[in-house]
């Protein structure tokens, strides 16, 4: 599903190296998680697949399907199926929630050549979805983001990621600011979402959203370069010990 | 401060280019005096202090320079909206084109009709409001247009209408140089909504005195007519009553030059009036200038001026804005609000707000900025598959938005919403 091989990452502004050759494959309805210490360049990665501004790549590639994705725009790559739920998503104000989704669900099957969704059946498939993820219909009509508590916000970006209906799905520390029941509703949103074929990358800080969303194999990332790679149970060693034991380990 | 011998030979010139009608008894005196006030005043000059972000010139020039046609395929303006319909073209009023000027709660009449006239009561306000508003700011172009309009239409409202009264202006001539002259008087707990839409002419010179008695209604949307070559200058001059609502909204695209000047006052307590703006710009050769004044001479009145604009590839967005609150206008709410959206660094956004405030129980605010589009929000919408200038246009309009939700009628807001989407997309 999706291959990264030796990803070498610097900032276009500044000098500055970030990645530092990253190998990652996660194969079909695979869940991947990355861990790892701070700056280390986990949100990093996630941006540079989904294409922002501000980075220049030195080297390396990162493929989707098959289908190089730093050759793309932006909005190819997640019309090629590819989502980022954001560790900080934006608020933007004068930008109907409902209006925008719509938009970029019909954007996307404008993109591949599919008929576009009715205002009827889009309507029908947020309100159910919505609902699903205890996103009230006031949240649907507000501005994108705006005003939402750090919990709705998560939950909006599972339910964007629920109506765009990506192949591979990489989530930025979904759980940062949650508490135990929000983060709960997110997990199975997003596992809800999980059908063995669809693929997930799940960035965080913590073991226990991966009690929540089993990963199959977790990398832990330090210093721009995946360094150890394992089953769950490097996650349990993460949580008891912290990243000093992996890392002197490593080092 | 004497007058400088351009802006005396400047009005002298207009002045000689354009004819004073004489049919009206009512409005001879009104017309005289404005010639002389004009006069006195000479023409606009760039060097004015009102004038230092805009150059005037192209709305003193004789002959005006003409201006290209434009023509589309689109709907005009409003003509899904239940409506009594007035036509003129290249500022002539065309009653072949026009519906019966007939509206339950109201008499309308047209300036020419009642130019024959002895007495009329359109004495008491054409003009008036005009002249009371040359003082502190002198406005010359508005003080010729009074003198020399034979063109516009005079309504006095007597009742809540039905359907708005929507005046298209129709710019067929090249080298048409028109003045229009719109008087409004709207009776105690009246109430009327004027839709105003088209270029008009090659350059457009219009004044609308809007009395609003006490506990009536006004409500106003324009849209600007988007010939590329068109100048135009308005004057909205507006007297609020007790509980009286006003509300206005202008939107703009295309023009090279465009000055809407809005001068209102409150003379009764607890009044409400609002003046916003949307404009799009794009080209060096757009200029677009909001100048407001707002004076506040009676207790617990709310003023809210609300402008934004997008420029790009050299635009030049202005806006001049100013709230007076009197000694006595206590509990005054005064809200102004000025922001350019650049989308490249060629493009200019000007503004200069103002508070003048001599009572001490008030509450004004006033905040104007200037700012690119936000790549964050930018990326956000792309990354979710929102193609980059589909994207960038939900940004722009989301930033219009802003004003165009001072329009108090859901319909005609959705209806300008739509429109400004459907450009942004031709282009
Ligand atoms: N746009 C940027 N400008 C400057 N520094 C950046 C930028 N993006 C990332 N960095 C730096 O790159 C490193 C990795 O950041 P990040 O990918 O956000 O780490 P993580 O998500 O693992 O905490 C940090 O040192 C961070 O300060
Ligand atoms: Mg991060």
């Amino acid at each position: 599903m999706l291959n990264i091989k030796n990803l070498q990452v610097g900032l276009e502004e500044e000098e500055k190296q970030i990645l530092k050759g990253v190998d990652l494959n996660i194969g079909e309805g695979e869940v991947h998680a990355i861990m790892g210490p701070n700056g280390s360049g986990k949100s990093t990665t996630s941006y540079v697949l989904a294409g922002k501004d501000g980075y220049e790549v030195t080297g390396g590639s990162a493929t989707l399907n098959g289908e190089e994705l730093l050759d793309m725009e932006p909005e190819e790559r997640a019309a090629a199926g590819l989502f980022l739920a954001f560790q900080y998503p934006v608020e933007i104000p004068g930008v109907g929630n409902m209006t925008f989704l719509r938009t970029a669900v019909n954007a996307q099957r404008k993109a591949r050549g599919e008929e576009e969704l009715s205002a009827g059946e889009f309507l029908k498939e947020v309100r159910a979805k919505a609902k699903s993820l205890k996103i009230d219909a006031d949240m649907l009509k507000r501005p994108v983001n705006v005003g939402f508590s750090g919990g709705e916000k998560k939950r909006n970006e599972i339910l964007q990621m629920a109506m765009l209906e990506p192949k591979m799905c990489v989530l930025d520390e979904t759980d940062s600011g949650l508490d135990v029941d929000a983060m709960k509703l997110v997990a199975e949103g997003v596992n809800a979402l999980r059908d063995g074929k669809r693929s997930f990358l799940v960035i965080t800080h913590y073991q226990r959203l991966l009690d929540h969303i089993k990963p199959d194999v977790v990398h832990i990332m330090a210093d721009g370069k995946i360094v150890k790679t394992g089953g769950p149970e490097l996650a349990l060693e993460v949580e008891n010990n912290g990243y000093a034991d992996i890392l002197a380990e490593v080092a | 401060m004497a007058v400088s011998q351009p802006k005396l030979e400047g009005a002298a010139n207009l002045a000689a280019h354009f004819t004073v009608p004489t049919g009206a008894k009512w409005a001879n005196d009104t017309r005289a005096n404005a010639l002389s006030v004009f006069n006195a005043q000479g023409a606009p000059h760039k060097r004015d202090e009102y004038w230092r972000y805009t150059d005037p010139s192209a709305l003193t020039a004789v002959p005006t320079a003409p201006a290209a046609l434009f023509s589309n395929d689109e709907a005009p303006m409003f003509d899904g909206i239940d409506r009594v319909r007035v036509v003129f073209v290249d500022g002539i009023f065309d009653a072949d084109q026009s519906d019966d000027l007939t509206l339950s709660g109201a008499n309308i009449e047209t300036l020419a009709d009642v130019t024959g006239a002895d007495i009329h009561w359109a004495k008491d306000l054409y003009g008036q409001l005009e002249a009371n508003g040359q003082n502190p700011v002198q406005r010359p172009l508005a003080a010729l247009n009074t003198a020399v309009a034979d063109q516009g239409l005079v309504i006095h409202v007597t009742a809540k209408c039905e359907k708005p009264l929507a005046i298209r202006y129709v710019h067929s001539n090249e080298n048409s140089d028109a003045v229009v002259h719109h008087v409004i008087k709207i009776d105690e707990g009246a109430e009327f909504t004027l839709l105003e839409s088209g270029a008009g002419a090659a350059r457009f010179n219009s004044v609308l005195e809007v009395d609003v008695a006490d506990t009536a209604q006004f409500h106003h949307v324009r849209t600007q007519g988007r010939d590329h070559e068109r100048k135009t200058v308005t004057h909205m001059f507006g007297r609020l009553g007790r509980e009286s609502v006003l509300r206005s909204f202008t939107m703009t695209v295309n023009g090279v030059l465009t000055r809407n000047d809005a001068v209102l006052e409150f003379t009764g307590d607890d009044a409400q009036a609002t003046v916003a703006g949307a404009c799009a710009g794009d080209g060096t050769g757009f200029h677009h200038d909001d100048t407001v004044f707002v004076t506040h001479d009676s207790v617990n009145c709310e003023s809210r001026q609300v402008f934004k604009k997008v420029l790009r590839n050299g635009a030049t967005g202005v806006f001049q804005g100013k709230i007076l609150v009197k000694e006595d206008a206590q509990k005054t709410d005064g809200y102004q609000i000025s922001q350019g959206l650049l989308l490249d660094d060629n493009s200019n956004f000007l503004a200069k707000p103002e508070l003048e405030i001599y009572a001490d129980d008030v509450a004004c605010s006033h905040g104007s900025t200037v700012g690119a589009i936000d790549d964050d929000a930018l990326f956000y919408l792309i990354s979710r598959g929102v193609p980059r200038k589909q994207a960038q246009d939900m940004l722009v309009l989301a930033f219009l938005a802003e004003a165009i939700e001072e329009i108090d009628n859901e319909e005609l807001a959705e209806d300008i919403l739509n429109r400004l989407a459907a450009w942004m997309e031709r282009r």
